[in-house]
């Protein structure tokens, strides 16, 4: 009972890591910048795809099947996306907010039907197979995926704690401003997009490796919504609150998963999926009207010298430059 | 050949237009791009199905040369109160107290999880196979040289069109109408004129929602009634939208007819099976041109 449990402990957790990784990816994107990447389960899927040409062993009809070592092919998946997100980064990234979730959310439909489509690449309907695991023993597979989410949450913490941290808020909060002030809007909101989506291939590679397993309906817009979910629920702009949302969330839908698949007779399967996607978008609504910073809210400091501001929301960082002093506000 | 693909794409394109005509509206009122706006079509179609299955109506003989029998027709405009309502409902129950308390992203993200809550309740309730209003074959007739339509599709065309007259009526020459175009261009100085707003987002979401239930309806009977209907669209509908200038029906509408078309000349291109990229790829090139939509200037 308790190795039963063990198993699938270590089973559940390395892919709630795996989702938190890229809800990390996220946050830099969403909560740090302010962009609305609508099209998560893209990034993701061209991760995953990316592992499994790399790394699967070579099979008749289907192109990639390199055999190398999983290292190989999540540094791939990581490089790829962020190959994909520099490229159309560029275009879109001007757009307003909801025009980006628009496109990024087409372009992880047309994704999508890449991998639906272009059957000697993905494999088509039926997806590829036979990713080599990691290691042979599970615990390590998860030591090393929380190696991994707890390098990605340190190096971001440290990032935003910097120079260009601020200047991303900054960019997040008044572009105008942060543009007199000498910092490059467009280039710092490219650069905060092609990490995350670098974060967010990295997570489809682990998912995929550890499953072994890739095919195309695990990319539809509901893992978009599953990440969302957990950025939002851990309370955006929180790196800390992105990582336990991930674990917290993770563990509400397979629960209810298997809660349902318990309760169900078999003909009510299908059904039973579409409770818990309709109860889980009930519950981020009511998480949205009750609840709309998350669980861990963003934590308002302008710099390691100064206290935070008591009952500040994000919108009152002004001022303070590291010397102990706030500055008045200037005009406006 | 080529003029078989326009005919395809224009009675496609009317349906996406229809759609496209609550998006239009509620994001120039409300101010946010609702992602839940395919599901109405979805529910319009499905409200239609369970009239015709509850009432014992759905085995009438078809109507020739329809593939349609006449309780379709009595149905279709309570599918259509009953989706406008669900749209009013939705924006009550949702988007009205999230206005207050969240931003506009946090209305997107709302209504993302609206879209997939409401097609997932339509699996729960009707099962996640595909439905048809009727068994009925349509037959394709030749209305020009080389092209083939169904009456059925050709009645599409015809009943789109007379609801963009009805609307471009009440736009155009009610008071009501008058307060929406208003509240679309410029909702503050609106509301400083005494429009009553939310009279104006109720109107927007009943039109938006009723629309969609049309175009859910012809679509449910030219092609086939399944839960993600209504969310495969979701990208035509933002592409006529935006391709329309947000705030115009009318605009949608006509973005719409060229959604179609372009979707339509991409199957012997790019092949049926890429035919949805088509829409993405108008809405990426019209919004790397214009990159705050064709007619939009508001931040």
């Amino acid at each position: 009972m308790i190795a039963h449990f063990a198993s699938y402990a270590t089973f559940f957790l390395t892919l709630a890591l795996a989702d938190g990784i890229a809800c990390l990816g996220l946050n830099l994107q969403w909560g740090w910048t302010g962009l609305f990447n609508a099209g998560v389960a893209g990034f993701y899927a061209i991760g995953a795809y990316a592992t499994a040409l790399l790394t699967a062993p070579a099979q008749p009809g289907l192109l990639g099947g390199g055999g190398l070592p999983f290292w190989v092919g999540w540094l791939g998946a990581a490089v790829l996306s962020a190959a994909v997100a520099l490229a159309i980064g560029r275009p879109v990234l001007r757009l307003r907010a909801d025009f980006l979730a628009i496109v990024t959310f087409g372009f992880a439909v047309s994704v999508q039907l890449v991998a639906l489509n272009a059957t000697a690449l993905t494999g088509g309907a039926f997806g590829r197979s036979f990713l080599p695991h990691p290691f042979a023993s599970a615990p390590a597979t998860l030591a090393l995926v929380a190696g991994l989410a707890l390098l990605a949450w340190v190096g971001l913490e440290r990032l935003v704690a910097s120079p260009w941290g601020r200047a991303l808020r900054a960019v997040r909060e008044d572009e105008g401003a942060a543009a007199a002030l000498g910092k490059n809007p467009a280039a710092l909101r490219l650069q905060s997009f092609v990490l995350g989506a670098a974060l967010i291939g990295l997570a489809g590679a682990i998912r995929a490796q550890f499953i072994g397993f890739v095919a195309p309906e695990d990319f539809l817009p509901v893992l978009t919504f599953r990440i969302w979910v957990m950025l939002i629920v851990g309370g955006a702009g929180n790196f800390t609150g992105a990582l336990a949302g991930a674990v917290v969330v993770s563990a509400l839908w397979s629960g209810s998963g298997a809660a349902l698949t318990a309760l169900l007779p078999p003909a009510w399967q299908v059904r039973g999926a579409a409770v818990q996607v309709v109860a889980i978008g009930v519950g981020i609504a009511l998480l949205l009207l009750f609840r709309p910073r998350g669980l861990v809210a963003e934590r308002v400091r302008v710099s390691r010298h100064l206290p935070p501001p008591p009952g500040s929301g994000p919108r009152r960082e002004r001022g303070g430059d590291g010397d102990g002093r706030r500055h008045p506000r200037s005009g406006g | 050949m080529i003029a078989q693909y326009v005919a395809d794409g224009v009675v496609s394109g009317a349906l996406v237009g229809l759609g496209a005509i609550g998006l239009t509206l509620t994001y120039a009122v409300l101010g946010f791009a609702n992602f839940a706006q395919g599901e109405f079509l979805t529910w319009g179609a499905y409200f239609a199905l369970a009239l015709l299955s509850g009432t014992g109506l759905g085995h009438a003989a078809a109507l020739p040369p329809f593939a349609f029998g006449w309780p379709l027709l009595l149905v279709l405009p309570a599918a259509v109160a009953l989706t406008g309502g669900l749209a009013v409902a939705l924006d009550h129950v949702l988007f009205r107290p999230l206005r207050r308390r969240a931003g506009p992203m946090g209305l997107v993200i709302a209504s993302f999880g609206a879209s997939l809550a409401l097609a997932n309740l339509v699996v729960l309730l009707f099962g996640p196979k595909p439905r048809y209003f009727s068994r009925a074959i349509a037959f394709a007739i030749p209305v020009a040289p080389g092209v083939r339509l169904t009456a059925d599709r050709m009645l599409v065309v015809a009943l789109a069109l007379l609801a963009m007259a009805a609307l471009h009526l009440l736009l155009t020459r009610s008071r009501l109408g008058l307060a929406m175009r208003a509240s679309a261009e410029n909702p503050a100085l609106a509301a400083v004129y005494g429009v009553d707003a939310e009279g104006v987002r109720r109107a927007s979401w009943w039109i938006g929602g009723g629309m969609s239930a049309l175009a859910g309806v012809l679509l449910g009977q030219t092609e086939q009634i399944q839960p993600l209907m209504g969310a495969d669209l979701l990208l035509s509908l933002f592409a006529a939208a935006i391709l329309g200038g947000i705030g115009s029906a009318g605009g949608a509408f006509v973005g719409g007819l060229v959604v179609g078309l372009a979707e339509a000349l991409s199957v012997p291109l790019l092949g049926a099976a890429y035919r949805p990229a088509a829409a993405f790829l108008v809405l990426f090139a019209v919004l790397m041109l214009r990159p705050t939509g064709l007619f939009g200037e508001r931040p």
